[in-house]
């Protein structure tokens, strides 16, 4: 039996009022992979990620066309709790809410019904031990999440994803305020990961991108150019606009 | 789920407040409408708008309208006259030449002031205001238009300096730095810059200074006079809209002609004080883009 | 000194002298009511009832019913305009519904405050059969109090930041979960804040309240929600036009008493706002 892709969009179109951003993308997405997404400014990356969570919507002019299937089923026939609850999002500069550390995790389960406190404390402690964060954190949980450094900001947000057991994980540059070391933490978290969930990273970084996707899909001004297995990508791209980006000639 | 339902009734209540808001601006509006038309429905609509003569307990009794619009334009424009020029150079002032503390206790003074009510007002006008104006000018009584506008100035103030205030440092810093680059001073960048690129919000300011002003009925009553009679000098007294309505309301029967004449004024006063805010927003929307 | 410097000496003169001419009769009105009225204020003035026609006694029941209608007006008003605050920021989209609300608010703040005492008279009292009384007072400074809390509440949910929101709604909590937890707790301040400033508002009003609560001489306190009473601004009024023989010293120190009342309730609204101002989380 063939298993179903997480992901499959058909023909997706996305245009912020009359503008298009987004330019007939089909993408498959299978199980566990990790798909690593690159390209210069501008490219339609960050649209994409969002549309797949309805989190475009947000903007007033926003509209799209096609279809996007989350495991065989049209996502605009699933409500948007249960569809961002099944696809999580790690943006770009970590984002925690003004509270304590454990309140942060724990509201993602708090909204979703989940009130016993000895099940949410244990939903709050396993998700902190997924994103590595556990160890650093776990006898000061009820200290301001705000005090915590980018990185471990960072690892709190996909801890806060976690919470609430997501299928597909997105990360919009997750990397892009953090220095080298924390930066290596969040990597290293996302491959521990693998075994359990989907991932989509997004990254203007295409150093990163091979070390931790096994796939890639480079976009460039809302074209899905090219798509394929990393090492092959950067080594023997097939388009020759992907191969300028790659080694450097612009973006 | 329990949880949808509560939530469902929840964003219900929180539309319907918003809608409230409208519906409550119609309802004032129409509630209005309805007890003037039942004057006009014996007296004429011209008699009315452009009688000259207010004079309710005559027989017959005669409800035109111009002497008290007559008094409450007099009494307004006297009031702007003053206060503009005064406003929106204190507002230049704190903007752009006062040193931050003494600003904060400036801003901080013009808030007193803007709290203070208009009964407490209009009594001081009773008490000294009028006095030395009768014995400044010779009058045969203090109670007459001036006083009302230098009141009303004195309460516009506050409008007026904010509003200003704001306009004048939402100017871009860009203008003023380009300015200061070519060697301009403080003056002159403020004169021929600053002044010119906020005159939409300063336009707005005055407006809705003009609306309050006209709005304003305790300090009116209190001083103006209350003499319904066609106004010649500022200087004698006067009556205007609001102090009608408020004065005369507690000598009428409910359903009398009186009584609805009243509510025809009240029409009146609704649609000028309407008509400037609409205006004035509009001036400041133009200023904030 | 350059002529341009020169002038501009000059004009910065001119301005100040223009705000002194503003700022000194300012101090001289707090001032003159104070030195004037402080005299006559004593235990007995601000807690006895009034005797003999206001010429002897206090003001106590005045006080009562100012501090009753400031009560009724903030239970109508502030659950009302916090609402319609909230649709405004978080549910309203850019159609005309929105701009007609956004418009309406601006126009009920430009309605003159004895158009409201009109509106009052006719449906609470009149049409709802309230009769002159607190409820009616009540609810007519209500409305004339809305637009101030609408706009306030309306600036401090603008003020939360939007990733707040994002980070919610990201996580699948709902519009209103979003609000709940993520946007009101902290506006609240802000909301705070406008409140007291709008009820300050209300507290000094006359001509809302001359036909729809206000009675003159009402030496008992009131025994329910529809019965008139007594304030301070409608009293200051009487008194000073239309009782004659009254001890000066008596109409300053009414004066005196509502004018520290507002000035109470102002200062509060500013201890709030700079102490939320320190408090703050972002």
């Amino acid at each position: 039996m063939v298993e179903e892709p997480v992901i499959k969009t058909v023909d997706l179109s996305c245009y912020f009022g009359p503008l298009q951003v987004l330019k007939s993308i089909n993408i498959e997405i299978p199980h566990n992979e990790l798909l690593g997404i690159i390209g210069p400014a501008n490219s339609g990356k960050t649209t994409f990620l969002r549309a797949l969570n309805r989190l475009n919507y947000l903007h007033r002019t926003y509209s799209q066309t096609g279809r996007i299937l989350l495991d065989g089923c049209d996502i605009s026939s699933i409500g948007d709790n249960l569809l961002r609850k099944k696809i999580g999002i790690i943006f770009a500069l970590p984002q925690v809410l003004p509270i304590s550390i454990f309140d942060n995790v724990a509201y993602g389960p708090k909204v979703h019904g989940t009130t016993d406190k000895k099940t949410v404390g244990r939903i709050v402690e396993e998700a902190l031990k997924k994103a590595y964060l556990w160890d650093e954190v776990k006898d000061r949980l009820r200290e301001p999440a705000v005090r915590l450094s980018g990185g471990q900001q960072q690892r709190l947000c996909i801890a806060r994803t976690l919470a609430v057991e997501p299928e597909l994980i997105l990360y919009d540059e997750p990397c892009s305020g953090l220095d080298p070391i924390s930066t290596a933490k969040v990597e290293d978290a996302m491959q521990k990961l693998k075994a359990s969930y989907t991932q989509i990273l997004v990254t203007n970084n295409t150093s990163q991108a091979s070390r931790v996707s096994e796939r890639c899909a480079f976009f460039l001004m809302g074209e899905l150019v090219e798509i394929g297995a990393t090492k092959t990508l950067f080594t023997n791209p097939k388009d020759k606009r992907t191969d300028d980006y790659i080694t450097g000639k612009f973006g | 789920m329990p949880r949808k339902i509560s939530e469902f009734i929840i964003e219900l209540c929180i539309k319907l407040s918003g809608y409230a808001v409208v519906v409550f601006v119609f309802l004032v509006f129409l509630f209005l409408l309805r007890d003037s038309l039942s004057l006009f429905r014996h007296y004429p609509v011209s008699d009315f708008l452009f009688g000259t003569e207010w004079l309710p307990v005559s027989d017959p009794p005669k409800f035109g309208v111009v002497p008290l619009l007559l008094g409450s334009i007099f009494v307004t424009v006297w009031a702007i006259l003053i206060c503009v020029p005064l406003g929106v150079g204190s507002a230049m002032f704190i903007s752009e030449v006062a040193p931050k503390p003494l600003k904060h206790v400036l801003k901080s003074l013009v808030e007193i002031l803007a709290s203070i009510p208009s009964v407490v007002l209009g009594f001081l006008g009773i008490i000294w205001l009028g006095p030395v104006l009768r014995n400044v000018f010779g009058l045969a009584t203090g109670m007459c238009g001036l006083t009302g506008s230098l009141l009303l100035a004195f309460m516009a103030l506050p409008t007026i300096i904010s509003i200003s205030e704001d306009a004048l440092t939402g100017v871009p810093r860009a203008y003023r730095e380009a300015a200061f680059g070519l060697g301009a001073t403080r003056w002159q960048t403020l004169w021929r810059i600053i002044l010119p690129s906020a005159s939409s919000g300063i336009l707005a300011a005055v407006m809705l200074g003009v609306g309050r002003v006209v709005g304003e009925t305790m300090v009116v009553m209190m001083v103006t006079g209350n003499a319904p009679v066609m106004p010649g000098s500022i200087l004698k007294p006067l009556r205007t809209l609001t102090a009608t309505i408020a004065g005369e309301m507690g000598e009428t029967v409910g359903g009398s002609e009186h009584y609805f004449a009243l509510f025809a004024v009240g029409i009146v006063l609704f649609v000028i004080t309407f008509s400037i805010n609409f205006v004035a927003d509009l001036f400041l929307r133009r200023a904030r883009k | 000194m350059t002529g341009a410097k020169i002038r501009q000496h000059i004009a910065f003169s001119v301005l100040g002298a223009v705000t002194l001419l503003i700022v000194v009769p300012i101090l001289l009105v707090v001032l003159y009511v104070v030195v004037n009225g402080v005299g006559a204020i004593s235990w007995e003035f601000l807690t006895a009832a009034p005797r003999q026609g206001m010429k002897a006694g206090g003001i106590f029941p005045a006080i009562v019913g100012t501090v009753l209608l400031v009560i009724g007006t903030m239970l109508f008003s502030l659950p009302l305009g916090v609402l319609a605050a909230v649709y405004l920021v978080e549910y309203a989209s850019d159609d005309l519904l929105t701009r007609m609300v956004k418009l309406s608010v601006v126009n009920l703040s430009g309605i003159p405050s004895i158009v409201y005492g009109l509106f009052g008279f006719t449906v609470f009292v009149l049409l709802l059969h309230l009769g002159t009384s607190i409820l009616a007072g009540s609810l007519t400074l209500a409305i004339m109090s809305l637009p101030v809390i609408i706009t306030a509440s309306k600036e401090a949910l603008e003020s939360v930041p939007f990733t707040y929101r994002e980070i919610s709604l990201s996580l699948g909590a709902s519009r209103w979960q979003t609000v709940r937890y993520c946007v009101l707790p902290y506006a609240i301040p802000g909301i705070l804040t406008g409140t007291v400033l709008s009820l300050s508002r209300a507290a000094g009003e006359t001509a809302p309240i001359l036909f729809t609560v206000a009675a003159f001489y009402l030496p008992r306190l009131p025994h329910s929600v529809f019965d008139q009473v007594m304030a301070l601004p409608y009293h200051l009024y009487v008194i000073s036009t239309q009782v004659p023989n009254i001890p000066i010293e008596i109409s300053f120190a009414t004066a005196l008493v509502l004018v520290a009342l507002v000035f109470l309730m102002n200062l509060i609204s500013i201890i709030l706002r700079a102490h939320f101002r320190k408090k703050r989380l972002w």
